[in-house]
Parts: C-alpha cells; structure tokens; sequence
C-alpha cells in the first residue's frame, strides 16, 4: 500500500518546554527526531510522563513545539490538518450522539456531501465491526465497542497518518487482545484506509507485536534512547525467542536508562530534587516478599515479574524504581535483585519493618531527611507544604513537585517520621516515636 | 431491540401509517399555537396609560390572564437563553472580556428583581407608550432579570469545564468554531443549563406579581395576568380571589411542568456526560406521545435533520473560536491597556454615582440603609438556621426510605417552584387578625418560598447516602448523636450547603417583598433593607433605591463569598475519597 519511501510526518529537533514556577523553562521533550513513512507502522514507547503522549500531540498539530520543526507532507504543521486522525486513550466519544453520528462528526470538517458522509461513515463502521450498533449511544456501549467507534471515527476521515494515543490501556486484558488482533489483520491486510500510524504505548509486548520500528524514550526530559527495528514476520507469537529477545532488549533499555538518571540525579543536585515515583509501602513491601520467596529467591527479570503478577510496566517500574532508590533492592540489566537489606525486610515484624524504612528513608532519600531537618530547626517543630512544594518547582513540574511530595509524605508517615496534617497543610516532626 | 428495527428501516423511505397518538399531539400542537397567537395578539393591542382595562376579580378570567401570565414567562425565557449563550460564550472566550463579565455577573444575580424594574420601567413604557407593548416589555424584562443570570453563569461555568479529551477530538478533527458550539459546547452545557432554567422559572413565578403590577412612584400599570389578579384582590381584601389566584397558579404550574420542563429534561437525559447509564433514567409521557408518534414524527425528522444540517455548517464567526486556555501567551500591553480602560470606566462611573447621590443623600441615609442591612441579614441567618435544624432531620428520614422519598421529592420540587407570596395576603390577615408584631412575624415569609430547595436537597442527599457506610454504621452499632456527627450530617452536608446557598439567596431577593406586606388599606411593615428599598420604590426616589440596592448587593455577594463558597469548598474536600 506504500506508494512511495517518502515520509509522511517528520519531526525535526523538535523540543517542549513547559514554564516552572518561577518562570523558567522546564525541558520535557529533548531534541527529538522521528519521521513516519508511508506503509509504517511506528510504536513510541516510554514511561508515563515521559513526554510520549506529548510527542503525539504535537505530531497532531494540537501542540506546537517550543522549537524545531514539524513537516507534514513537506510543509510545516502549525494546526490539526486534513489526513491527521487521532485515537484517544480515553476514547473521546460525544456521549449525546449515537455511534453514526459519531463517526459522522469526525467527517464535519471535510465539508462532504450528506450522502457521501453517511455513506463513509457506514462503510468505516462495517469495517471495524459495529455494525447494528449504528443507533446507540456511547454509554450504552462496552469499554471495547467505545474505542471501536474512536476507530471507526478515525478511519472514515482516510487519515495519512493515524495517531492512536495508547489506544487499548483503557480496556481489560481480554478485551484489548481481541482489539489489538482485529486491529491488526485490518492493518496487515490493507484494509485500512491508512497510510500510516503512530502509536504511543507502555505496552512493551504489544509495541512488539504491533509495530515495524519502536523508539524508545529516555525520562526527565525524554530523549530518543533507541531505535528498534521489529522485522519479525506477521502474524507474531509471543512464546517466540525472537520475540523474546526483542522484550528484553526494550527492558533492559528503560531500565538502563532509568539507573543512569537515577545516579546522575543524585550526584548533581545532592537528590533533594530527585523525583521520587509514586509507590505504596504495601505495594513494595508486597513485592519484597515475593521477590524473597521461592521461586525468585532474591532475583527476578522485570519482564517475568511483570507477566507472573499481572502488573502493567507503568505499575512495576515505580516499584521497582522505589525499592532501587530505597536501596531494598537493585535494577540491574533489566532485572530487579534484592539486597541484603531487602532480604531482611522480607523477614521482619511490621515494627521491625517500619524501623528499617526509616533508616532507609533518612540515608537514600535526600528529600525525607531535609524535611526533618527544617521542621527540627523551626521552633515549633512545624512547616507548611507550600515551603517544600515552592523548593521542589524550581527543579520540576508542578505535577512531578506533587506527586514526589505525596510519596515523600505517604513513606514518612508510614516510618513515623514526620506527621502531615492535610487540613492545615502543615507537616510536622514526630519526636518520639514509640 | 428497538435500536436494530430502526438500523434496518434507516435510509429507506417507509409510509407510516396515522396511529391515535398522532391525533392526540396535533391537538396539543395546534392548541398550543392558537393560545400563543392569542397571547401574542393581546400583547400588541392598544394600552392607553390613562384608562387602563380593569382589572377583574372574577374567576372566569382566570385562564386568560394564566395565559398571558405564561406567554410573558416564555417570552422571558427566550431572551434569557439568547442572553445566555452570547454573555456566556464571550466570557468563556475572551479572559480580557472574562475579567469584566463575571464579576459584573456575580452583582447583576445579587441585585433584587424590583431594583431593575424601577429603573427600566419608565424606558419601556416610553418606547411604545400607547400599546400594551411598552408595558409588556418592562414586565418581561423584570422577569427576565430574575431568570437570565444564573442561566449565564451555567453556561460559561459548563464552557470553563469541558473535557479535556473531547475538546483535543474536535480540535484533531478540525471542527469549526460554529460545528465546535453546536456539537460540543452547548449539548455539554445542557443538563446543567436546563436545571437552572427550571430554578429560574420559580424565581420568575416569585416576581410574577410585582413585574406585572408595576407600581413605581406616579407610574401604576396593571398588565392582565395572574399577579395583577392578585395585587387587585389584595387591595380589594377578597380572600376569595387570592383563594382562585393559587387555584390557578398551581395548575398553571404543573402545566408547565408536564409540558415543558419534564419533557425538556427526559430529552437532556442524553448529553449526560457520565458514560454510565443512569439507574432511573428520567421520562415524560408527553415526550413518549411525540415519540411514538409516526407521522408526526416522519415531519419531526425532516426538521431533525434540517438542523443537524445547520450544525454541521462550517461557518466560522471569530466570536466562537475555541477558549482562550492554554492557547498563546497573551500580550502583556494590551493587557496593561485593558485593565487601565476598565479602571478609568469604573473610577468614572463611580464619580458620577457620587455626584448623583452626593447631592441628595447624606451620611445619615447610608448609617440607615446599613443598620436595615443588618436587621434583614440578621433575619436571612437566623430563618436558615430555624429552616436547617426543622429540615434536616426530616430530610434525612425521608432520603433514607426510597418509597417515601420517591412521593415526597417531586412535591417538595414543586413547592419550590411555586410562588410563595401568593399565600401572604393570609400571614397578613391571621398577623392583623390576632395582633402580632410584623417586626417578627412577617420575616418567616421570607424563607416560606426558599426553604423547599433545603429539604429536597438534602433528600437527595440522604438518598444517595451510600449503603455500605449505612451498613457499616449499623454493625458498629453507630447510634444517636454519635450516628449524627460522624455518619449522617457529613454524608449529606455536600447537599445541605447546595441546598442552603440557593436558599439564602432566594430569601434575600423575597425580602423586598415579604417585609412590606399590604392587605386592602392595611400594610404592615415589618423594617429592615428589603422593607426600605420596596418604601422608596413605591415613592420612586431613585437615589435611594439604588443606595437600597448597593447595600445589598454588598451583602449578598459578600455573604457568597466569605460563608457560601468557603463551605462548599470545604464541603468537597472533607467527603472526597481519592
């Protein structure tokens, strides 16, 4: 179906930036050039908040880039363009129209005949398998059908270039394998009245079974890490080596990535501003326990850990990420390994437990240990929230600055630390914890 | 199934045969345009000023005046909702044109209807001064002066609030800004806009007397309709007619509501936002007439489509382009420019303000108008708290039982809607009759029209108490004071606040008319700023109304802003679980 190599979009040094509180800019999206050909099948992939869905959005012309170029058939994107289509994440259905007026909507802007959108809109409809749908609303519909008709929608306009923005982390595990094949055997077939997609996941094995090529993006800002090259025929397997191989390889990129950021955080701003991800002490206590017990014992690779609990990347890497900073446990080639202090956590009562974490807690994590010593120099044992939040913005989002300050919170309560009043908004030192 | 019958017989042009229900809706259809043509054809016949038409008490005139009474609500409705999506979509729009409307808004909603009419009434008379016209004008727009704003402030609210998701949709599929207001705007703002289309409804009943009997210094009219029935059997002391007057009333009201409101919010069930389907999704049986009509319906579906066609248009006025959020850096001149244009205005109109009323009022008329403020505040708080600790309780015994529930809630919804200062002409009689003091006894008619919007707020509350905590309450043997303070009055203290802010406010625009209460020659005072701002209305000495009005604007807007609003945010964080 490709007619010719050309590319379709292309992205040139483009960067985002987003303003701190104080004003300066904070870098998200760091130099990054991807271009999509025609016939492609791309996959993105990154953590969350890695800037990926960002990346998207600009590629859709619904952001602009702080600098570098968007080309869209050679010229450059400045706004959403005819041949660009999206799917979302979260659907973005019309809930007060039906499923034909739905797909009908997405045809508004090309200003067809009546009778030609209609006519297109049921074809889009029979193809992806709505049909005898066409009269209901999006409410009546299940989670599955929705983003069918966020597909339908898309196709109808014969986009180009198809952005799908993690199109399937919405659905259950069923009903999102179901999609991802019918999906692709329109794709394969050529069905589909697209040139080309992008898709942006954290799915490492659906990225894998979908996409002809992957870009890997790097975190705080995002970077292109790698580019990978999937030429495993279709229709893939999972239980294949190669396709194995490929999974590991992906991993041991994020996690690669990911340690280098860590260690590099914690030499250059001594770590007060080092982000921390936000993971429930249950959550790594949980995971401490398995990693402990037979049949792990002590060490186990992230993609089996991930498969065996059921757990998405975006749900075990936070964990993972804590335990690493916590030191607890270690990210080594895309494998997560206990240390010894790990493995006695794993055996100890819960007071024995919440001691050791707030050793932990003080010795590796520089921003638990600087709370402690500003509410101990302050006369009243107390200060306010804004203080940190203001001290954290000049380093990050206002986003990141809240969610690293709410895991902070949530881990020194649990080591009895520091008390936090949410009514007030004021933290406050524990002096002597039982 | 009935979604496949229709997918096979779309696109294929079937005769469907004429059933009753067809003839049943003509018949509603064409009455409802002849009654409307009537009452229009009035509204445009001569009005000299000198001999106005008498007004009769007899009951047989009863239906027509309920006509025209109704024409005028429409009417009034109509340019509210014009008024609603211009003033609404420019202050969603425009931040600069946001920094000047909304505060602007915030005042116009707390200003009492009457302070509008006695300042426009003489404009509209005077624009067409022998036809009913002019007169009817002024009483609309009194009306519409107690409907349009909190429609407005919906709107824009619904326009500040919409989904991320599917305002990134119609801007990926390029809708235009007119495809954008039709296809996303307005059905989002819908169910909320219809909800306060309804409350201001009620408020419209409320005026209906004081709006259609203007009586403003020299100036006295009598528009034919239900409140001038009722102004004239007051002054005539016929208990009687105030008897038929209500009579009237509420089968006007439940009129309207059967068919206009219960169809209108069955049809909005559908721009719902959730994606869940509701448990009772809500109906109306004259919405399923029109429905299941066939023939009737084949025509409703060619206009259907005429205006889908119309929405689908991609015309493209600047005024509709998408919000201002998140769009571009604005410039900071203009910015500075803007400002400065609006404080040189305000400082201006502030200057001439004082000049107008510096020459006639004195320091003494403001010490005054404060302590009436006070007293009338004084009344607002304490009629709350009395409404808060009758209702409450009683509320949340009928929320609890859903069979009870389900038969108190549309009555308490209705007795919101209806017009309570129908029924003070007998607080008045029984207050003279067993020599009370107007000073305490006419300040409960204050809150008599208001409390309802406690009561079924906080049985909706109650109602949605979910039945796990219920549960849960129960196996820990929660009781008494204790089941009070930690289960149920937090459960519906969201509500309550909802319920309460309406309320209030409702009481201070009913004080204007509920401090000052006649009977025949007999009129009773009972003091404080609703009392003051009636007495200089009806002796049109306009500096002091619009003293009367500042003051309590003042108060209400600050009432909002220091209790009102500081509670509902609070009320939202404490009951949040995430």
């Amino acid at each position: 179906m490709a007619d010719d190599n050309s590319a379709i979009i292309d992205l040139r040094k483009v960067c985002m930036a987003f303003p701190k509180r104080s004003g300066e800019p904070l870098l998200v999206l760091d130099d990054i050039d991807v271009s999509i050909r025609a016939g492609e099948f791309l996959g993105l992939l990154g953590r969350s908040g890695s800037g990926k869905s960002t990346l998207l959005r600009i590629a859709g012309g619904l952001i602009r880039p702080t600098s570098g170029n968007v080309l869209y058939r050679g010229a450059p994107l400045i706004e959403p363009a005819e041949g660009i289509a999206i799917v979302f994440q979260t659907f973005a259905l019309f809930p007060w129209l039906t499923v034909l007026e739905n797909v009908e909507a997405g045809l508004d802007a090309l200003g067809l005949p009546r009778e030609e959108a209609r006519q297109r809109a049921e074809a889009a409809i029979d193809l992806i398998g709505l049909d005898g749908f066409q009269s209901a609303y999006p409410r009546e519909l299940s989670g599955g059908m929705r983003q069918r008709v966020g597909f339908a929608r898309a196709t109808a306009t014969r986009p180009d270039l198809l952005l799908m923005d993690e199109p399937f982390s919405a659905l259950d595990v069923l009903t999102a394998e179901t999609l991802r094949a019918d999906f692709l055997d329109l794709w394969v077939e050529h069905q589909l009245p697209t040139k080309s997609v992008l898709m942006v996941t954290h799915n490492i094995e659906e990225a894998v079974l979908m996409c002809d090529r992957l870009i890997v993006l790097s975190s705080n800002p995002a970077r292109i890490a790698a580019e990978i090259p999937v030429t495993l025929p279709r229709p893939r397997n999972r239980l294949d080596d190669e396709f194995g191989n490929i999974v590991d390889n992906v991993y041991a990129v994020l996690t690669a990535r990911t340690i280098a950021s860590l260690g590099a955080l914690k030499q250059a701003r001594e770590g007060v501003a080092q982000p921390l991800p936000r993971a429930s002490v249950n959550r790594m206590s949980g995971l401490i326990e398995i990693l402990a017990a037979p049949p792990h014992d002590g060490r186990a690779e992230l993609e089996t850990l991930a498969s065996s609990l059921s757990l998405e990347v975006n749900d075990l890497f936070p964990l993972a990420e804590a335990l690493h900073i916590l030191e607890f446990a270690e990210i080594k080639d895309g494998a997560l390994r206990l240390t010894a202090a790990g493995n006695v956590f794993a055996r100890s009562n819960t007071d024995e437990r919440k001691r050791l974490f707030k050793e932990h807690l003080l010795q590796f994590v520089p921003l638990a240990a600087h709370i402690c010593r500003v509410l101990r120099e302050r006369e009243a044992r107390q200060a306010p929230r804004m203080r940190f939040e203001v001290e954290l913005e000049d380093h990050f989002t206002h986003q990141d600055a809240e969610s690293t300050l709410r895991a902070v919170t949530a881990w020194g309560r649990y080591a009895e630390l520091f008390a936090y009043d949410d009514e007030a908004r004021t933290f406050a030192l524990i002096e002597n914890p039982a | 199934m009935e979604h496949h019958a229709e997918v096979l017989s779309r696109g294929l042009w079937r005769q469907r045969p004429a059933n009753w229900r067809d003839l049943a809706a003509l018949v509603l259809i064409v009455a409802g345009i002849l009654l409307i043509g009537s009452g229009a054809r009035q509204m445009l016949a001569p009005f000299p000023a000198a001999q106005q038409p008498e007004i009769s008490l007899s009951p047989g005139v009863l239906p027509n005046y309920a006509l025209r009474t109704t024409m005028r609500m429409l009417a009034a409705l109509v340019a509210s909702f014009i008024f609603t999506f211009t003033y609404g979509t420019l202050a969603a729009k425009s931040r600069r044109a946001e920094m000047v409307l909304i505060p602007l808004l915030d005042v116009l909603q707390s200003v009492p209807v009457l302070g509008y009419l006695s300042f426009t009434v003489v404009f509209f008379v005077a624009l067409s001064p022998n036809r009913a016209l002019g007169v009817e004008l002024a009483a609309i727009f009194a009306i519409f002066t107690s409907q349009a704003w909190n429609m407005a402030f919906s709107f824009f609210q619904s326009l500040r609030t919409i989904p991320y998701d599917l305002d990134e949709a119609s801007r990926g599929f390029r809708f235009s800004g007119w495809q954008r207001f039709w296809r996303l705007e307005v059905p989002f703002a819908m169910p909320g806009l219809i909800w306060n289309t309804m409350m201001s409804m009620s408020g419209g009943w409320f005026f209906v007397v004081a709006s259609e009997a203007i009586a403003v210094g020299d100036l006295h009219v009598a528009l034919p309709g239900i409140g001038s029935y009722v102004a004239r059997a007051i002054e005539a002391r016929d208990l009687a007619a105030v008897g038929w007057a209500i009579l009237a009333m509420t089968v006007t009201i439940f009129i309207y509501d059967q068919l206009l409101f219960r169809p209108l919010v069955a049809w909005a069930d559908k721009f719902r936002y959730e994606q869940t389907a509701s448990a009772v999704a809500p109906r109306s049986w004259i919405l399923d007439l029109f429905r299941r009509t066939s023939l009737l319906r084949t025509a409703g579906e060619s206009i259907g489509a005429m205006t889908q066609a119309a929405a689908r248009a991609r015309l493209s006025p600047r005024i509709f382009s998408r919000p201002h959020a998140g769009r571009k850096i604005p410039s900071r001149l203009l910015d500075v420019v803007w400002y400065g244009l609006a404080l040189v205005a305000v400082v201006y109109l502030g200057v001439v303000l004082l000049r107008f009323a510096g020459a006639q009022l004195s320091w003494g008329d403001v010490v005054d108008v404060i302590g009436d403020g006070g007293i009338t505040l004084l009344r607002v708080a304490v009629l709350i708290v009395i409404a808060s600790v009758i209702w409450v309780p009683i509320g949340i015994a009928v929320g609890l039982r859903p069979a009870v529930a389900e038969k108190v809630q549309p009555v308490a919804q209705f007795l919101a809607a209806f017009p309570a200062n129908l029924l003070f002409p007998l607080a008045v009689y029984l207050i003279v009759r067993f020599d009370l003091s107007p000073v305490i006894w006419l300040s409960p008619l204050m809150i008599l029209g208001t409390q309802w919007y406690i009561v079924f707020n906080v049985i909706a509350g109650a109602s949605a108490f979910p039945n796990d905590l219920e549960e849960a309450a129960k196996t820990f043997r929660i009781h008494g004071w204790r089941w009070w303070r930690d289960v149920m009055l937090p459960g519906v203290f969201p509500y309550y606040v909802t319920g309460a802010i309406t309320a209030s406010g409702g009481a201070w625009n009913a004080s204007i008319v509920s401090e000052v209460v006649s009977w025949g020659p007999t009129k009773l005072d009972g003091g404080g700023l609703g009392a003051y701002i009636a007495r200089m209305t009806a002796a049109g000495d306009f500096p002091r109304i619009a003293l009367g009005i500042a003051v309590m604007s003042i108060l209400v807007v600050g009432t909002n802003r220091l209790v009102w609003r500081p509670l509902y945010a609070y009320a939202e964080r404490r009951t949040r679980l995430d």
